[in-house]
């Protein structure tokens, strides 16, 4: 659904993105995390054939970028860093707008205005200016906007910034919607939990460069290492003379907890568990230790400043 | 080719800011304003201007004002509401409403032509409703009301104001970076529009109603090649990418000695390759020019000889004597002790290339063009004056022009080239370079063409004119 390839754009000398290079296929989230200015909005904006690459190539729902810019935007749906709303016009208005343009028959217009409204509670301030709207609101009819053609492709920068709690779910909630509805999306974000809660892909950037991407659970693998698990024991018990399984190394032992690094879990944690029961370990509990995203990076950061 | 459902989006785009517009009082109150209040002013004014006049032994009638009033009230209100198209996509861009509109499938000439309908409504509507009040006003005075003809083409003159101002300021909202630095070149189109009226005035009180349709024909040609040099240069991504708006004498110097020297290493080499390259570029412009001139001087010639022998048995030749006088003084060649010295005819023709050059400079080459064509009907005016008074015109342009013609004329027709080549690649869409950097690259173009061909054959020319075809011409009439 979306391809890049060596994509790249330069401003005057400088690479504001520099070969990067994904694939998100439908019904695929990817999340794409990095800092103010790394090269996310470039990114999207040449995925919107707004930009024109400098180097590369790159494919939405089949259609070039380059060559085929307007077959590109049609199949769209942007979510822009900052909102874009005309405050002048109520909500209603402003979609009937962007239906026109996006060349939906009145009908499927109403409707699709209708239903979008409704879902992200707006019918009833459908009527009212959008200059009277609070940001959340806001970001809300922004999203409605970009929804409006129900598009294949889904480009959303920072889809839930500014928005209470019970919003930013609504919004979660309507973009695993459309993974279901086999949409490929694309997420530019801050929000570090919401990317692990939703995309199946989740790719670094840092000035202008992928450093790492992959599944959550591939990222954790390759940045932090094998995966950890944890025994809790009743109590403290010595591990002198016992014989660890192949694959499984002890990585810490505090009190009545003990970590395992383990590389293979499904042949080795059988076995590691077998050994600590028959060895009279008095075990409670046995968890894989959780890794979060925030965690991996950080450490994919700490590792590129560790570079420089 | 072009269909309905093509044209849609410019009435969408255009509807949805009429809409905006007329929910933004800051739009509608000056336009009121100048819609109702400003005829009754200037009716007022009028009166009394003629009044004070009169006063002191003038001769001015208020009906004679009637006309340049309709022209002064269809303009205010253009200069106001071109607020709304200068600020047109630089001001959704400041709003950050432009980025959607942009991703949107939109052609770039849909949107460019949407915005360009909701600039020319406003101030058209408005400069039409001051003047139908204007009317309604004068009707109730004992004035009398200018003839249809006179009106329409005061209406087509507004409506062709509009349009190139709102073209102008359009093509401004296109490649500013603020609303600021928008506004702040909107100078750059009405002083010159202002400075247009202040000559149509003119025209409309000279009377001369086929002049007044040149004009309304030549500015109608300025907005449309604005439209399309906007159009040309308009890139969605210029509009998302560059912030600052700042003034890099050190890359235009660069951009335009790159230009000018190319890869040249010596005057020879720049001679043989670079220049030789230009006038590769210049081929076509040429070949125009070319056929202008003789146009021109084939016009000249014949309009000269039907028109001037006519005029002169109607005119009392003390008026002919006080013409040739004033003629004589505008070109600089009423001094008693004038003679045509090299130094005299060189920098005449290279001031002569000069302005043909500014003219084209600020109107795309249209204003240049015009002045080549003013010289070339002069040269066919002057064969037509000889042949008036009984001469060979064909011995006198081989005796008194062809000698230094061989020279000037070429040179000439080169520096009119490289203007109208000017004006054409501002107007072609370029999609690897800036409007910046393509009018850097033409200039320099010119420069090339100045340097190395026209300034060395108009000084030859120069030296050839002021000593040699004076001898040719004095032995051809013996």
């Amino acid at each position: 659904m979306i391809e890049t390839e060596d994509l790249s754009k330069r401003f005057d000398d400088f690479w504001a993105v520099d070969g990067v290079s994904l694939r998100v296929r439908e019904g695929q989230v990817l999340a794409l995390l990095g800092q103010n200015g790394a090269g996310k909005t470039t990114t999207v904006r040449m995925l919107t054939a707004l930009l024109t690459p400098t180097r590369g190539r790159a494919t939405v729902a089949g259609y070039d970028v380059v060559s085929q810019p307007n077959q590109v935007r049609a199949v769209v749906g942007v979510l822009t860093e900052q909102h874009g709303l005309y405050v002048r016009m109520t909500a209603e208005e402003y979609l009937d707008f962007f239906g026109q343009v996006y060349r939906l028959d009145p009908s499927r217009r109403r409707r699709r205005s209708r239903e979008l409204l409704e879902y992200f509670g707006l019918e009833e301030v459908a009527r009212q200016r959008i200059g009277e709207y609070s940001k959340g609101m806001r970001q809300k009819l922004a999203l409605a906007r970009a929804l409006i053609h129900e598009p294949p492709v889904l480009l959303l920068d920072e889809p839930t910034s500014a928005m209470d709690p019970e919003s930013a779910r609504l919004v979660r909630d309507q973009i695993a919607k459309l993974r279901s509805a086999r949409r490929a999306i694309i997420i530019c974000t801050h929000n570090l939990s919401e990317a692990e809660a939703l995309a199946d892909i989740i790719a670094i950037i840092y000035r202008g460069r992928i450093l790492v991407t992959g599944t959550l659970d591939e990222l954790r693998r390759r940045v932090l290492g094998a995966p950890e698990y944890e025994a809790l024991l009743s109590a403290p018990w010595r591990l002198d003379g016992f014989p660890l399984p192949q694959g499984v190394a002890l990585s810490s032992q505090e009190g009545t907890r003990l970590r395992f690094r383990v590389k293979d879990p499904a042949k080795a944690n059988p076995a590691l568990l077998q050994a600590l029961l028959a060895h009279g370990a008095p075990v409670v509990t046995f968890r894989e230790v959780t890794r979060s995203l925030e965690q991996v990076y950080l450490a994919v950061m700490a590792q590129v400043r560790k570079r420089l | 080719m072009i269909s309905r459902r093509d044209l849609l989006p410019i009435w969408w785009i255009a509807r949805r800011e009429l809409r905006d517009q007329f929910r933004d009082w800051r739009i509608l109150f000056p336009l009121a304003v100048l819609t109702l209040i400003f005829p009754l002013l200037m009716n007022i004014v009028a009166g009394e201007a003629v009044d004070f006049v009169n006063r002191y032994g003038g001769n001015l009638v208020l009906d004679r004002l009637v006309p340049f009033s309709v022209l002064i009230i269809g303009f205010f209100p253009i200069t106001v509401s071109l607020v709304v198209a200068l600020e047109a996509f630089v001001g959704e861009k400041e709003r950050g409403t432009i980025e959607p509109l942009l991703s949107t499938p939109l052609e770039d000439w849909q949107l460019y032509f949407g915005k360009l309908l909701v600039g020319a409504l406003t101030p058209l509507a408005a400069s039409m409703l001051a003047i139908a009040f204007y009317m309604v006003i004068v009707s109730r005075q004992d004035l009398t009301m200018p003839n249809a003809h006179l009106m329409a083409q005061l209406l087509a003159l507004t409506v062709a104001h509009a349009v190139l101002m709102v073209s102008g300021a359009i093509a401004v909202s296109t490649q500013s970076t603020s609303v600021r630095a928008a506004n702040l070149l909107a100078s750059f189109i009405i002083l010159p529009v202002a400075i247009l009226i202040q000559g149509e005035t003119v025209l409309v009180f000279w009377g001369n109603d086929r002049v007044l349709w040149l004009a309304v024909l030549a500015v109608s040609i300025m907005a449309a090649l604005l439209v399309r040099v906007g159009l040309a240069h308009f890139r969605r991504e210029y509009l998302l990418g560059r912030e600052l708006d700042t003034l890099n004498f050190r890359w235009m110097g660069r951009t335009f000695w790159r230009a000018f020297k190319g890869e040249a290493r010596s005057p020879i080499q720049w001679y043989r390759v670079e220049l030789a390259s230009t006038l590769r570029r210049l081929r076509l412009p040429l070949l125009l020019v070319v056929a202008l001139a003789l146009l021109g001087a084939v016009v000249g010639f014949f309009w000269t000889r039907t028109y001037l022998a006519q005029w002169l048995a109607q005119t009392p030749p003390e008026e002919v004597k006080d013409m040739v006088a004033q003629l004589q003084e505008a070109a600089d060649v009423a001094m008693p002790d004038f003679a045509l010295s090299f130094p005299w005819i060189f920098l005449h023709n290279v001031r002569a290339v000069l302005v043909m050059f500014l003219g084209g400079a600020i109107s795309f080459s249209v204003l240049g063009m015009l002045f080549f064509l003013v010289n070339m009907g002069v040269v066919g005016a002057a064969m037509a004056a000889v042949d008036l008074v009984g001469l060979s015109p064909w011995r006198m342009f081989a005796a008194g022009l062809l000698p230094h013609g061989v020279f000037e004329l070429p040179a000439l027709f080169l520096a009119g080239a490289s203007i109208l080549y000017l004006g054409a690649v501002l107007v072609t869409p370029n999609e690897q370079r800036t409007m910046g950097t393509v009018f850097i690259e033409a200039l320099a173009d010119w420069a090339k063409v100045m340097v190395g061909l026209v300034i060395p054959l108009l000084a030859v020319a120069a030296v050839v004119e002021a000593y040699l075809t004076p001898l040719i011409l004095l032995w051809t009439l013996r």
